[in-house]
Parts: structure tokens; C-alpha cells; sequence
């Protein structure tokens, strides 16, 4: 990498703190840049966007405008049209599931979702179902968390509508071959939704390039800030949807009996928007791209290697998954034997090490694999092996707070 | 705080926890309710004898944290042998004591579950130190007999 950890870690407030922070996946810590242009934003632009014609206004219109632009090309879609910016990956969830799966789905039709999806890209689905007299089905995945082609092509069916896949698993880590399950899936005719929330941080995502139809992610998760996520779906089927949520912001003309929609993105975005959360998440973006997803890459690679060679080392550890710490992407999600993660987490929080305790939002997946709840560690670039070193020591102290001779 | 901040897991909870006096089977319970923490997963089965309003015998089966198992040994050691209303009356104290304030003498009626006054300042373990006791006062209010 081409600035030093300490330079990079200077750039997080929290980080220079006392904390051992390991819960990136839950949401990732901040840069000042970022924090700087959400305050930047009301001090030189507040005002509010897409509707006063005066300068200010239109000031802060530009700002959310060029932050479309940003994401648009961070993930290489066709046009900023296609970018849709929402509050959370489950808001853009729910928005394909209301929008467009609730005016295509058929009774009987299927919906098929992986069992590793986290409940955002579940339960919305569910729902759509439910109110169409469709169906949802699950594609397991093997213990390592891999679905396999031809699993995949035995799941799929002549009913089904829309498959819902998260490129990268919450709890496991592993990776799902995006561009392969969606040209299948295109195959047969039916739209492709991938759940980008915890890809999108990490490793290079290219809409074009996956051919995926939707994909949704969330700002916080990414170094940007809370409440601002992203909705891409392809310019062909956005334009066929109906709204999602309906007011101000998002019409051409009104009139008592009805009204015309704005042209896209603004059709999905009614009322005031989130312009200084926007504008936070291209700084964010800028961020990562100064740090580079190379760089990204092989460092939480190395961490994540050095993470499971020291949480191996305790013989009461079980990390789920994949055996290959490169198969990870920075998660490891373990149980340590005869300790209830509720516990171990809090546990750990007197040495100040902050991780995730329950189900993850996973629990078909937690049933599925026979674990009630976990623990689970999450790495980003910005960690270092000494924090890993306080998870491995103030983990190894857990069992004998709990009253076990070791 | 009796106990350093620093741990909350003294060695009376982790004795509850780790070897528990009532977790068990009780065949001849004539009460018996479940009681789950679905955010947490902590699960308990829990059972009374009672006789002519006296709890003459008490168990619980299940999983969940330290806290949740060690807590509803803690009630079961507390309320066996006594009269229902008088259990009540402890469980009320107890929940005072979790959600609000207790005088000294009320928290030494608890006995060793005095001990979990202070998951007071650990509002996300508060469902976990009550699980017990809101079962056993859901079973008493509803009056789940078996027959
Ligand atoms: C895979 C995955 N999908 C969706 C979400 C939901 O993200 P958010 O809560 O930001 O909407 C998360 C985060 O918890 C996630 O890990």
C-alpha cells in the first residue's frame, strides 16, 4: 500500500481511540474526510436540492448530482439515471421487492433467494411473495458456504421471476460467482438482484461487467456515512416500474385525480433526499479509491490470514466457513466451546475489543448450519495485527471468567 | 458497585452457570412455560411443583448466556420453598431492582441474585437477567397448569 497504516489509521478519528474495532461489517469506521464534507455540506450548501431555482439551491443540487456521478462510474454502470440513492441496502431491497416484484410476480410464481442471505435480501422477498401467491425458494450451500452451478441450475425453474444473491456473505465471508448465477439466470428469462453490502466495500463491483440487474449497497458499510445507500437497476426495467414511495420530488404534474412521474432517478427518490449523506459517500468513495481496492485487497488478505492463525490457536475456537482465510474477504464468524457469544462479546468489551454477537441477520443460515448464534469478527484495511492480537489474548481469557479451568 | 466494573462475571454467576442446581428434569411438575429471548437465542423450559400455593419444587432446561442460565438458577434457589405470593412479591423486587431502584434490605431478600443489580447499566443484558423471572411470573399470571 502506498501510504503507511499509521498515516491511514491517523485519517480515523475513532481509530486513534482505545478501541480494538473488529465489527466492519456492521458498519465500517470513518474517515475525517468524510466527516468534514457531511459538515462541509450544511455550512456551504444546505438548502434543499432539486427545488429552489436560486443559487444556493442549485449549489447543493450539484453537489448530490456529482456524488450520483461518483457511485455511476465507482461501479460502472451505463448512466447516473440508473443509480438510485436510497437510506440503506434495505431500503434498495425493498424498493425492487414493492416496485417491481409486487407488479410482476404471478401466482405461483418463485422467487429464489441462497440461504446465506442476510434478512434485508429475504424478507422483502418473502413479502412480495406472500401478497402474490408466489413462492420463495432456498438454494443451500455446501459447509464452506459454496453453491455450486449445478445446484444452482437444478434450483431454477420455468416459474421463476427473480433470484436474489449476496456477492458476499455476512456471516461466512465467501464469495459468490455474481457474473456466472446471473447469465444463467438470463437464460431462463428471469432478473437477477445481487445484495452488494459487504462486496462493494471491498473488492472491485462492475454492474456492466457482472450483468447483474439490480444491485444494492449501503454508504455506512463503505467508510460513508450513515442513512445514504444505493439502489443500481438497469435504465430497461426502472423505466417499467411503478414508484416505490410517492409525494413530493418525485412527480412532473399534479392535478386532483392523479399525477405524471419525473423521468428516473428522481421517480424513486420522493421527498427532500439525503444531499449531505450523498455528498459524504463520494468523499468516502474518493477515499477508497485513493487507497485502492489492490491495496484494499492484500491487506485484509494478510489480516485476515494472521486473524485465523491466531484464533486457531485456541483449541476451544470453531470458525465457520471456508477453511482458506482467502476465502474470507476479512470475516471470520466462530463459536468458542461452551461460551455463549452474548458472553464472549461482552467479555471482550472490558479489553475493549468490539465485535458482533447473535445471529447476524442470518437466521435461516445460522439454523441451516446447526448454530444457535456466533461470534463474529470483521476486518477492514484499516485494522492492524496488534488489535488482532487483543481479540486472540482477551479471547483466550474468556473460558476461565466463565469459571472453565481453562 | 460491589463489583469493579471491570467484570461483570464474578464467580457467583459462573458457579450458577457452569453448575447449576436446577437444571433439570422435573416429571412431576404441574407448571410449566417456556420463555425465549428471540434476539439472543436464550431458550428456557421452566417448571414448578406447586401445592396448596407452595413452591415445593422447581427446574428449568435450556440454552443461552451466562447470564440468562445463571440468573433463573439464581430465582429457582430463591423461590422454592416459598408461598406464590411471596415469590411474586421477590420477582417484583427483583425487576425493581434491574429496571429501577431497590433499598439495601430489599436487595439481601434477593440473596445471591443481588448480584445482578448492576446489568442495570447494560441495557442490551436486561431481557437475559429477567428471562427467568418474567417466565415464572407469565406462568403464575396465566396460570399455565398441566394437568
Ligand atoms: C449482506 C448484507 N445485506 C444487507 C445488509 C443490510 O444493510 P443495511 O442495514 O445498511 O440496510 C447487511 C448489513 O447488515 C449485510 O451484511
Amino acid at each position: 500500500m502506498g501510504r503507511d497504516i499509521t498515516e491511514i489509521r491517523a485519517d480515523f478519528p475513532l481509530l486513534t481511540g482505545e478501541y480494538a474495532y473488529l465489527d466492519s461489517a456492521a458498519t465500517s469506521q470513518k474517515p475525517q474526510v468524510v466527516i468534514d464534507a457531511e459538515k462541509e455540506f450544511y455550512e456551504k450548501y444546505n438548502a434543499n436540492p432539486l427545488r429552489g431555482l436560486y443559487e444556493l439551491s442549485v449549489e447543493a443540487t450539484k453537489r448530490y448530482e456529482e456524488a450520483r456521478e461518483v457511485v455511476r462510474e465507482f461501479i460502472g454502470a451505463a448512466s447516473a439515471e440508473e443509480i438510485i440513492f436510497t437510506r440503506n441496502a434495505t431500503e434498495s431491497l425493498n424498493l425492487v421487492a414493492y416496485s417491481y416484484a409486487m407488479s410482476k410476480l404471478q401466482e405461483g410464481d418463485e422467487i429464489l433467494v441462497t440461504i446465506l442471505e442476510h434478512h434485508s435480501n429475504f424478507l422483502p422477498w418473502l413479502n412480495a411473495a406472500k401478497r402474490c401467491g408466489a413462492k420463495v425458494n432456498f438454494l443451500e450451500c455446501d459447509g464452506q458456504g459454496r453453491i455450486t452451478e449445478e445446484a444452482f441450475r437444478a434450483a431454477l425453474t420455468e416459474r421463476t421471476v427473480l433470484v436474489a444473491m449476496t456477492q458476499i456473505s455476512n456471516v461466512l465471508g465467501c464469495e459468490n460467482d455474481i457474473k456466472r448465477f446471473a447469465a444463467i439466470t438470463h437464460e431462463q428469462g428471469a432478473v437477477f438482484v445481487t445484495d452488494g453490502a459487504q462486496s462493494v466495500p471491498h473488492i472491485p463491483v462492475n454492474v456492466r461487467e457482472l450483468d447483474v440487474d439490480f444491485l444494492a449497497f449501503s454508504g455506512h458499510k463503505m467508510l460513508g456515512p450513515m442513512g445514504i445507500g444505493v439502489l443500481y437497476g438497469k435504465r430497461k426495467l426502472l423505466d417499467k416500474m411503478p414508484p416505490f414511495l410517492y409525494g413530493g420530488e418525485m412527480i412532473e404534474t399534479v392535478t386532483r385525480t392523479g399525477a405524471t412521474y419525473a423521468e428516473l432517478p428522481h421517480k424513486f427518490e420522493a421527498g427532500t433526499v439525503n444531499a449531505a449523506g450523498a455528498y459524504g459517500l463520494s468523499k468516502a468513495i474518493a477515499y477508497i479509491r485513493q487507497i485502492g481496492f489492490d491495496a484494499i485487497r492484500e491487506r485484509e488478505d494478510t489480516l485476515t490470514q494472521y486473524a485465523f492463525k491466531r484464533l486457531r490457536e485456541n483449541p476451544y475456537v470453531t470458525i465457520l466457513g471456508s477453511e482458506d482465510p482467502a476465502d474470507h474477504h476479512g470475516i471470520l464468524t466462530f463459536q468458542l466451546e461452551g461460551v455463549h457469544p452474548h458472553d464472549v462479546s461482552a467479555i471482550l468489551d472490558e479489553s475493549k475489543v468490539c465485535v458482533r454477537a447473535g445471529h447476524h441477520c442470518a437466521q435461516p443460515l445460522l439454523k441451516y448450519m446447526q448454530v444457535p448464534s456466533t461470534t463474529r469478527a470483521s476486518l477492514a484495511f484499516y485494522n492492524t495485527t496488534e488489535e488482532i492480537d487483543r481479540l486472540a489474548e482477551a479471547l483466550g481469557t474468556v473460558r476461565r471468567k466463565l469459571g472453565y479451568a481453562e | 458497585m460491589q463489583n469493579n466494573a471491570n467484570t461483570f462475571y464474578n464467580e457467583i454467576l459462573t458457579e450458577h452457570n457452569l453448575h447449576p442446581y436446577h437444571k433439570h428434569a422435573l416429571p412431576d411438575a404441574n407448571f410449566e412455560l417456556e420463555g425465549v429471548n428471540p434476539n439472543c437465542g436464550d431458550d428456557i423450559v421452566l417448571r414448578l411443583k406447586v401445592e396448596d400455593d407452595v413452591i415445593v419444587d422447581g427446574a428449568y432446561e435450556g440454552d443461552g448466556c451466562a447470564i440468562s442460565q445463571a440468573s433463573a438458577d439464581m430465582m429457582l434457589d430463591l423461590i422454592i420453598g416459598k408461598k406464590k405470593e411471596e415469590a411474586l412479591r421477590l420477582s417484583d423486587i427483583f425487576s425493581r431492582m434491574i429496571k429501577d431502584k431497590i433499598t439495601e434490605e430489599e436487595r439481601e431478600e434477593l440473596e445471591e441474585a443481588g448480584i445482578l443489580q448492576d446489568i442495570s447499566h447494560m441495557p442490551m443484558r436486561v431481557k437475559c437477567a429477567m428471562l427467568g423471572w418474567r417466565t415464572f411470573r407469565g406462568m403464575m399470571e396465566t396460570d399455565q397448569q398441566t394437568e
